[in-house]
């Protein structure tokens, strides 16, 4: 049984494709991650898929509930945490999780003993009677995360649950998403667009990019198309000879030379080094650095697209939509 | 049952945004109250055209100022479901498992509380500075104008609501559709000595007859009769929350 199952599933706004014919599914109990940059389609598919935004062709299931046309089903069987706050800042935390409580047509005192349990993970009952408006960027977000599991929904999406937050506050936040994982086996769906996000949290990762799903696989197996690790070494000296016995070796997947510098693809580098250094002093090779680069999903997104994620993350789009924000204060 | 549970915890919701901001209560009363008070105690000598002698311009204008200040909170209200939309909140309020239909009327329940509040402080004031109400009857009836005149224009701000991409648009709103209602409603003057154009678009102006009604209710003297302000008015209530509930349900959320 599937948590989501998603066939050719496209969203067109007045002409211009933002989800342009993806299809995948997502079993029970997986962390699932869609990454990809900003304007990719992340956000339009969980949008599709928690039933905010119609589809225009294609069919998703969430949790054996047709999207179109069983969307209360659909509605009370996920969670969500969208990308912006969806708080009411003029309420306390415990009095936002009140009313997603009947919202969701639970019983007062389920309500009640589901408010103090979610807190509890969160580690907000302490600040449970403050106004939201005193709370900070990852106080918030550990909030909505809360009140997404308030109503015990099958999937939970999570839609760039890191962005905007520091760095402290976004490990703790990857591990409240691991533990709750782990402890409840709920189906977590995730968008990102920070390569450690995906690569740390998620199971399976669907590689996103102009509406399409470019690749999708374990973070690992995705990374496994690069051939794994790249030592570069620079070197001085009579190489000929040197890079003649390296080519020669069978667990090096390539090597290029360049600029004084011969990068070498091989799986597990650390280990291979140190028989590297050894064997350039016995051919009369000076090393004069070592570097050693595990691929990313950063990596494996170039590979596909020949472009890098950071060139256009939505930092622009961030500052431009805190500056909304701003103003519309 | 669900339905009514998400109509109530949304108007619960309202309730505690409205009492926690002071602000906003003090705000939506001053401006009633001072057109109150320049134009009651500004024209309180004068034979205003069209007002019978035997009843004061304070106690004409006492009703009409209610009307208006119900129509201004009113308004807001319907159209603050852009605030939710600026703020995030309307996206948690539309993924629940709740036809879009309650979350309109819990809205509307909402608004209309808070309306009725600032209708009724409104004319306790006006009661503190010597505007008598005849009797408990009456006020009941006016309490039931007030309510009509509130459901009306939140049905109206929430047509607006979600045609609106955000609130930038509020101002050609207040300008346009709320001010001239207000001053075409009868508020604070009888629309006798009007020009027969303007006199026809004060008719359709659901306002007017809120305001009649409210003056039949308070101090008797109506031009319609309170029967037929309150069947015309409880016509617009009907359309405009239809209408409202209507566009609302077809508005996109994000």
């Amino acid at each position: 049984m599937y948590a989501i199952k998603v066939e050719k599933l496209t969203k067109k706004f007045n002409g211009f494709t933002a989800v342009d014919d993806i299809s995948f599914a997502v079993e029970e109990g997986e962390i699932f991650g869609l990454l990809g940059p900003n304007g990719a389609g992340k956000t339009t598919t969980i949008n599709m898929l928690s039933t905010i935004l119609n589809i225009t062709s294609g069919t998703a299931e969430v949790a054996g509930y047709d999207t179109a046309r069983q969307k209360d089903n659909v509605r009370k069987s996920i969670g969500i945490v969208f990308q912006d706050p969806a708080l009411d800042t003029k309420l306390t935390g415990r009095e936002n999780l009140e009313f997603h409580g009947m919202m969701y047509g639970m019983r007062r005192d389920e309500i009640k003993a589901r408010i103090d349990e979610v807190l509890e993970l969160v580690e907000l009952s302490d600040k449970a009677d403050v106004l939201v408006e005193k709370y900070s960027g990852g106080m918030k977000r550990r909030l909505e995360i809360a009140r997404g599991l308030l109503h015990r929904p099958k999937v939970l999406f999570l839609d760039e649950p890191t962005l905007g937050l520091d760095a402290q506050t976004r490990r703790r936040i990857w591990e409240y998403v691991k533990k709750l994982n782990k402890e409840t086996g709920i189906t977590i769906v995730l968008t990102t667009h920070y390569m450690e996000e995906a690569d740390y949290l998620c199971d399976r990762v669907a590689i996103i990019d102009h509406g399409k799903i470019i690749a999708i696989d374990k973070p690992s197996k995705l990374k496994d198309v690069l051939g794994g690790d790249v030592v570069c070494l620079e070197i001085e000296g009579k190489t000929e000879k040197y890079m003649k016995h390296i080519s020669s070796l069978k667990w090096i997947k390539s090597m290029k030379k360049r600029d004084g510098k011969l990068c070498l693809t091989m799986e597990r580098g650390e280990k291979r080094i140190p028989y590297l250094v050894c064997k350039a002093e016995s051919c009369g090779v000076k090393i004069a650095s070592v570097n050693l680069h595990k691929p990313s999903l950063e990596d494996v997104f170039l590979y596909y697209t020949g472009r890098m994620i950071r060139d256009e993350t939505g930092s622009n789009n961030f500052r431009r939509e805190i500056m909304r924000r701003r103003h519309g204060m | 049952m669900t339905g009514f549970i998400s109509v109530y915890v949304l108007w619960l919701r309202e309730m505690k945004r409205f009492i926690r901001a002071k602000s906003r209560i003090i705000g939506m009363l001053s401006m009633p109250l001072l057109f109150l008070a320049f134009m009651g105690f500004g024209f309180s000598g004068l034979s205003i055209p069209g007002l019978d002698r035997s009843v004061s311009y304070m106690s004409f204008l006492v009703p009409g100022i209610i009307g208006m200040g119900i129509l201004f909170n009113s308004m807001f209200a319907g159209i603050s479901v852009l605030w939710d939309r600026e703020f995030g909140f309307l996206k948690e309020i539309m993924v629940a498992p709740v036809k879009r239909i309650y979350i309109a009327l819990g809205r509307i329940a909402g608004g209309a509380t808070t309306a009725l509040v600032q209708g009724i402080l409104i004319l306790l004031i006006s009661i503190g500075v010597g505007f008598a109400v005849p009797s408990v009857f009456a006020f009941l009836s006016a309490l039931v104008f007030m309510a009509l005149i509130s459901v009306t224009f939140i049905g109206l701000g929430l047509v607006f609501a979600s045609k609106m991409k955000d609130m930038q648009g509020f101002n050609l709103i207040m300008n346009f559709i709320i001010f001239p209602m207000f001053f075409l409603s009868g508020a604070l003057f009888p629309l006798d000595n009007l020009p027969f154009f303007i006199k026809v678009i004060s008719y359709i102006d659901p306002l007017t007859y809120g305001v009649d009604g409210l003056r039949a209710s308070l101090i008797g003297f109506s031009v319609f009769g309170i029967f037929f302000d309150f069947a015309a008015l409880l016509a617009f209530s009907a359309l405009f929350v239809f209408l409202g509930t209507y566009f609302f349900e077809k508005s996109e959320s994000v």
